[in-house]
């Protein structure tokens, strides 16, 4: 019986008089590969901002491994195992791409390390993702599906146990998106929990074992790829009246 | 000692006063508030727009006002200059914060010196039928050297308020501060936005600038005073918003009147930077903020 | 080169410091070089928080004076050893810089700067109305005899000698240390520093921290090398624009920065002032300054990086 990692309860969030999110509710399991979805504005940048701490909320509760983590700080988090990618990619633009990592690895991993040296560790990831090659590379060298691998390869460099990826494959060529997705598939063999937020719907249905639509700060739908794709409901949300 | 009398006319003098920091802040709560450039030579302009006056004064005999108005489509110009040349060299770069900011600061020091250099530290004042004049309502003095400016500076803010919401490149303005893209599939290019209302906002430095030296006389290094105000006014008012502007103007102006009456005049200074601090430490986001 | 290095290098600076002083060439000299110096340490001390951490400080002349008026308190309060001025200067300069940070750093940076911008201003007007400490009349120091040299103005340029050295090392160990990377980091893009782990908050205290502790020290010998000290001359805006200067123009990602821009723009200066105002002196200084915040960015170290092919 799988546990749950991750527990949103009643989450809400204004922005001035535009409410982004309505008291959203969900459950991520230990190990699972979740999905999230919903047309533009539906709030699920939001929510992964309230969830990693970027944001803080205007009500309701986040919970993870149990733990109330509502106001923990976002670097807080992140040592617990709770990291998410950009979905415009954040380098530190004045380290090379090797540093990129050491960053995460001396901040976020330490805690949960077991005494790799942190370049051989790095050196490892970037091989995993395919970027050993510019290891020594300033991120302005690199193009754009580089950079999104870059933003991957440095959440994974943070060791998480929950990795929330936010739209990594907007733009890319379908080989791409292929490239990413194996990626994805074996971070979660090794006990990763994946929540994806995506547009890509076949990458979407592909990889996540569970979807949850967001519609104008609404759960609307909660269910398999295949339950999803056959909800009424979401057909409506994504295409209109 | 206290007496209604005082306070009264502290009160009244403290609102003529909030009327011209209006003035003074219009130009920071456009560039700084609604195109998120952190303008902090704007004070510089302003005395740069005070010595025009001067000079025009005590050459001409020309009334200041006049010169302001006069001087503004050189400000103008000026302004998109500096706008073009931090764009070009930060904005796009995506460099603005630091090197930005450090940008202005060389620009706000440039100027200072520059004017010391050629006019020297001595206090310099204007001359006007009206300055010296004052008229008497119950009991309370009104000086017309106050009381000009304050309209003035109403007559300012109003106007700018009508630009950004009823003329296209304002409403333009009011867009490129909350969505660029937008901005952009509606055809309109917002360098060249940005460039309008910056170079409006140092325009407005330009009348601003006469209307100081009408109050008081100046010196270079009267813009250090205005550095903490015009910052004071713009986050105590809300970043972006022009009634916010006004409604923090008046407040600051009268807590400073209240406090140089019952304390003495070089406490005036701490005030507006008391009400920074406390601003930015209860509610960043102003009173009118969006 | 290896921290053991480092150290030698250090004692071997402060070695050649002293045997300077005791040659007793033109008094002028010392003076000049005390002034280099002093930049050399405000420079070092903005340079923590502006260039490894990204966050402009435009009040580098309230952190000094205050060094200055602690150690003129401490004076006359105590009659304190210079020891324990410039330990106080550099502690209550340390409390400001992290006064000024609690209340504005969780806040968007500009609002850090536009603090330190009007803190000037501010803390100059409570000075002025302060006669403990002269007031507007200003402060006037009988010295004592001067111990080990026998005239100030040598012991103080060794001390000051001896404060650039501390300062550079403390900047040049944070720069390699896991702090100096956590604040590259932030410095880069503080959300994405957080969402790696990065504790923002924590670092940028410190380093608004530690830039204010040198700040006052820099300030803190003030009134033992001029002896007559007034709020216009602790607070003058010189040090705001070359505090500035000096490590843009030498390059702020690494300690070399601010010491070569100490060095090139505080000689010049003091060649300058003898040639032209001291006014014109300083539009110059701004007018490079933003030159090369315009052109050169990176400053002169970077320059060299890139002539090198980096």
């Amino acid at each position: 019986m799988a546990t749950t990692l991750l527990e949103v309860d009643g989450l809400t969030r204004r922005f001035g008089g535009f409410l982004a999110l309505d008291r959203v509710t969900l459950h991520v399991k230990a190990g699972e590969r979740f999905g999230l979805i919903g047309p533009n504005g539906s709030g699920k940048t939001t929510l992964i901002n309230c969830v990693s701490g970027a944001l803080a909320t205007d009500g309701g509760r986040i919970l993870f491994e149990g733990r109330d983590i509502t106001t923990m700080p976002a670097h807080q988090r992140t040592r617990l195992g709770i990291v998410r990618s950009f979905q415009i990619p954040k380098p530190f633009t004045s380290m090379t791409v090797l540093e990129n990592l050491g960053i995460p690895l001396e901040y976020a991993a330490p805690a949960r390390s077991h005494g790799t040296s942190a370049t051989a560790e790095a050196t490892d990831i970037l091989r995993v993702i395919g970027l050993e090659a510019k290891a020594h590379l300033r991120p302005a060298g690199l193009t754009q599906i580089e950079m999104r691998k870059l933003e991957l390869a440095r959440a994974m460099a943070a060791r998480p146990k929950l990795l929330i990826s936010d739209e990594a494959m907007a733009g890319l060529s379908s080989a791409e998106v292929d490239d990413i997705l194996a990626i994805l598939f074996r971070l979660n063999e090794q006990g990763i929990t994946i929540i994806m937020i995506e547009h890509i719907m076949r990458a979407v249905m592909r990889f996540s074992e569970r979807v949850v639509v967001l519609d104008a700060g609404n759960r609307i739908a909660e269910g398999t790829s295949e339950e999803i794709v056959r909800n009424p409901a979401v057909e409506k949300a994504y295409l209109g009246e | 000692m206290f007496s209604w009398d005082l306070l009264a006319n502290a009160v009244v003098a403290g609102i003529l006063l909030g009327g011209f920091y209006a003035a003074v802040s219009l130009g920071v709560s456009l560039t700084f508030g609604l195109l998120d450039v952190v303008n902090i030579a704007q004070p510089a302009f302003v005395i740069l727009g005070a010595y025009a006056a001067y000079v025009m004064n005590s050459s001409f005999g020309l009334d200041p006002i006049l010169t302001g108005l006069l001087f503004t489509p050189f400000f103008y110009v000026l302004g998109a200059v500096v706008y073009r040349i931090y764009y070009a060299s930060f904005e796009r770069r995506g460099d603005e914060s630091l090197r930005g900011l450090v940008f202005f600061f060389g620009l706000l020091f440039i100027i200072e010196v520059s004017l010391s250099l050629t006019y020297g530290v001595d206090y310099r004042l204007v001359e006007a039928a009206y300055i010296g004049k004052s008229i008497d309502l119950g009991g309370v003095g009104i000086a017309f050297r106050l009381l000009v400016p304050c309209l003035v500076g109403l007559a300012m803010t109003l106007a700018l308020y009508l630009f950004l919401s009823r003329t296209f490149y304002g409403r333009a303005v009011m867009g490129v501060s909350q969505d660029r893209v937008a901005l952009r599939l509606m055809g309109a290019n917002p360098v060249r936005i940005k460039t309008i209302a910056f170079g409006i906002g140092i325009a407005a430095a330009s009348l601003s600038g006469a209307l100081l030296i009408t109050i008081a006389p100046v010196v270079p290094s009267t813009d250090r005073d205005y550095i903490g105000r015009v910052f004071a006014i713009t986050v105590l008012g809300g970043l972006g918003s022009i009634g916010g502007t006004l409604a923090a103007s008046i407040i600051l102006g009268v807590a400073e009147s209240l406090m140089a009456t019952f304390f003495g005049p070089s406490w005036s200074l701490a005030v507006s930077f008391g009400i920074l601090l406390l601003a930015l430490a209860v509610r960043p986001a102003g009173l009118f903020g969006r | 080169m290896k921290t053991g290095g480092a150290l030698v290098v250090a004692v071997a600076v402060i070695g050649g410091g002293i045997l300077l002083a005791g040659l007793r060439v033109n008094p002028y000299l010392y003076f000049a070089g005390y002034v280099v110096l002093q930049y050399v340490v405000i420079a070092t001390a903005w340079n923590i928080l502006g260039g490894y951490a990204g966050y402009v400080n435009f009040g580098t002349p309230a952190f000094f004076a205050l060094g200055a008026y602690t150690a003129i308190f401490l004076i006359e309060a105590f009659k304190a050893p210079l020891p324990v001025l410039i330990l106080a200067g550099g502690l209550v300069s340390a409390l400001l810089g992290l006064g000024i940070g609690y209340l504005t750093l969780r806040l968007k940076g500009v609002f850090f700067s536009i603090a330190t911008l009007a803190l000037s201003v501010v803390l100059q007007t409570l000075i002025i109305n302060w006669d403990y400490v002269g007031g507007a009349k200003g402060f006037t120091l009988i010295r004592p005899s001067a111990p080990f040299f026998g005239n100030w103005g040598t012991l103080l340029f060794t001390v000051m000698v001896g404060l650039a050295v501390v300062a550079v090392l403390v900047a040049r160990s944070i720069e390699r240390s896991w702090i100096g990377r956590g604040l590259a980091a932030l410095r880069d893009n503080e959300e994405a520093a957080e969402c790696m782990g990065v504790p923002t908050l924590r670092l940028k205290l410190f380093a608004t921290t530690i830039s204010g502790f040198f700040l006052g020290v820099a300030g803190a010998p003030f009134p033992y090398y001029v002896t007559y000290v007034e709020p216009s001359s602790a607070f003058n805006l010189d040090y705001a624009v070359n505090a500035l200067a000096m490590p843009m123009i030498g390059g702020t990602t690494t300690w070399i920065g601010p010491v070569i821009g100490a060095v090139l723009l505080g000689t010049a200066q003091q060649v300058a002032t003898v040639t032209i105002s001291s006014e014109m002196n300083l539009l110059v200084v701004g007018v490079v300054l933003v030159l090369f915040v315009v052109l050169a960015p990176e400053g002169i170290t970077g320059l060299a990086r890139r002539l090198r092919g980096r």
